[in-house]
């Protein structure tokens, strides 16, 4: 089991290396992380998408994919992927406290 | 009479047909099957065929072949289904009225949706081999072509058969290395997800399989564009990977009908209950296979092992009954590693691909996540069980529901 310090606590994570529980995380760990991933500030765009991400996960149990990122969110593609470099659903998941997306298996 | 609509007569469709054909009274139920097209393909064949190892014509057969003789089939395009008025109506006019339906309207590519991809050259030095005619193409381009850089582009996830990309890059190393020209071709893979594939251990497993061959890696490409004058594709962080022949797997969408009848996700998904594979807040309807967005592979065994709860929980369903039998997101599939050797991983929605023996824990003769002869033997007799087990609907030597015996827990 990998664990990490957010949030001046130790907290578990699952196989893909997030939050392996939804409810250690706030809005601090959320800033711990996004450093990690070489975010290192969480501007109100960011916030934006990752709550989108923590409500569509509350409705439906898994975080959108970029594409309907992109169509609902109000974020176009290429803004998520500045800023969310590498892969927005995955990154945004990540800090967002919520596991890695299932729709891409 | 009541009426059981399938929409789409293919793995799934074909299977579901089967079973309720021998479970249904026909003195209760009339069974209809839609399908636009005539011929049945065995899809896991197009892997084999750039390569010469089978021919496009081994893989094809009339569609009512296998449908049995008291299902009424009929041969025209889906265009709408309307689940307040219940009734789904084609492209040839005619309207159906349905007591239960089920969408197995399967998934396609859709390069368009990749700018650039299919202007000029595409079915020149740019392919597909997810569709008979580009699988095709792409076997004539083989055979004359001299050497060069060979990129294979996953446009997007979720893709059909997600071990597909990786078996062609394993079957290309090994057709270079058998023609002598191996050390002309450079092949690379160019990939939205982090590593060669979507969990954790297989991920690092099939990773250092391709290294072996030599065969090197752009992870977490997200493919905005191609631009076909330099040749390259350029990502959304303007990231550039250029190549001499471009095999893609474009964008996998379902059924543009699915889109017109308003029921489905961002890629024509219908959003499906994981464990029942209800429809969400459609009634009477049921959706199987491909056309699905759960979170599982998008496969042909995943269809059979769906098929069975879903024929159990349609059997409730009909007799006003809840449903019962949940679904656990099985999948198993054989993964062609070149030189007369294969691979198999089976997993779930909760635990990953492990190494182990399969079926027989311990004792195989399938060897999990590991390289073996009989893996590959496993591959080629998966043709004869397809058409011959597998849509015919009987049961497989396969236990249903995935079992943890037998595999090592890393
Ligand atoms: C290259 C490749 C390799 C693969 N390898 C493997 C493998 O090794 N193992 C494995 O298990 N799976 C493999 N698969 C996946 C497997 O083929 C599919 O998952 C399976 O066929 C899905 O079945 P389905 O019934 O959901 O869809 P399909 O079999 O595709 O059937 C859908 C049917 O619906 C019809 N249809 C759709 N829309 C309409 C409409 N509007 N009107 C009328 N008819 C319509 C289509 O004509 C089609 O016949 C592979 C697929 C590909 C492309």
């Amino acid at each position: 089991m990998q664990t990490a310090i957010l949030g001046g606590k130790t907290l578990t994570l699952d196989a893909d290396g997030n939050l392996a529980d939804r409810n250690d995380w706030n809005e601090e760990v959320a800033r711990e992380i996004a450093a990690l991933e070489g975010i290192p500030e969480l501007t109100p765009q960011h916030w934006a998408v990752l709550n989108f991400m923590r409500s569509v996960f509350d409705k439906e149990g898994d975080s959108p994919s970029i594409r309907r990122l992109t169509k609902e969110s109000g974020v176009d593609t290429k803004t998520l992927y500045q800023l969310f470099p590498k892969g927005p659903a995955k990154k945004a998941a990540r800090i967002a406290g919520l596991p890695k997306p299932k729709g891409c298996i | 009479m009541r009426h059981m609509l399938i929409l789409g007569g293919g793995t799934a469709g074909t299977i579901m047909a089967n079973k309720l054909a021998n479970a249904l009274d026909e003195r209760d139920w009339r069974i209809t099957v839609v399908d636009g097209k005539e011929e049945h393909y065995y899809q896991p064949g197009f892997l084999f065929v750039p390569f010469d190892i089978y021919r496009m014509r081994d893989l094809v057969r009339p569609r009512r072949q296998y449908l049995p003789g008291r299902i009424r089939f009929i041969l025209s395009s889906i265009d709408q289904i309307d689940p307040e008025k219940k009734k789904v109506v084609l492209a040839n006019g005619e309207a159906l009225r349905y007591d239960c339906l089920i969408v197995a309207t399967g998934a396609d590519i859709h390069p368009e949706q990749t700018e650039g991809l299919m202007d000029d050259e595409w079915g020149v030095s740019k392919f597909d081999f997810y569709t008979p005619r580009g699988a095709e193409r792409l076997g004539r381009f083989l055979k004359t072509w001299q050497g060069g850089k060979l990129v294979l582009s996953i446009a997007e996830m979720p893709i059909k058969c997600p071990v597909a990309p990786l078996e062609f890059l394993f079957l290309a190393d090994a057709y270079f290395t058998e023609r002598g020209m191996r050390g002309k071709v450079d092949i690379h893979l160019v990939t939205p997800l982090s590593g060669a594939f979507t969990k954790p251990t297989s991920s690092r497993v099939l990773g250092e399989f391709l290294e072996r061959k030599g065969i090197s890696v752009t992870s977490d490409f997200g493919l905005a564009r191609v631009d076909n004058e330099q040749k390259k594709l350029v990502a959304w962080d303007e990231t550039e990977v250029n190549y001499d022949l471009l095999v893609s797997i474009p964008t996998n969408m379902g059924d543009p009908a699915i889109a017109r009848s308003g029921i489905g996700n961002e890629l024509n998904f219908v959003p499906t209950n994981r464990k029942t594979l209800a429809a969400e807040g459609i009634e009477d309807v049921f959706v199987i296979g491909d056309a699905t967005n759960l979170p599982a592979s998008k496969a042909g065994s995943v269809a059979h092992f769906e098929s069975e709860i879903l024929f159990e929980n349609i059997m409730e369903h009909i007799e006003g009954r809840p449903p019962r039998a949940e679904f656990d997101g099985h999948a198993n599939c054989f993964i062609e590693s070149g030189f007369g050797k294969g691979m198999l991983i089976d997993f779930n929605y909760e635990t990953e691909p492990l190494p182990g023996a399969f079926p027989l824990p311990g004792v195989g003769p399938f060897k999990l996540l590991g390289e073996s002869a009989i893996n590959h033997y496993g591959k080629l007799m998966f043709r004869w069980v397809y058409w011959n087990l597998l849509l015919r609907g009987v049961e497989l030597p396969i236990a249903n529901e995935m079992l943890m015996a037998g595999k090592q827990v890393v």
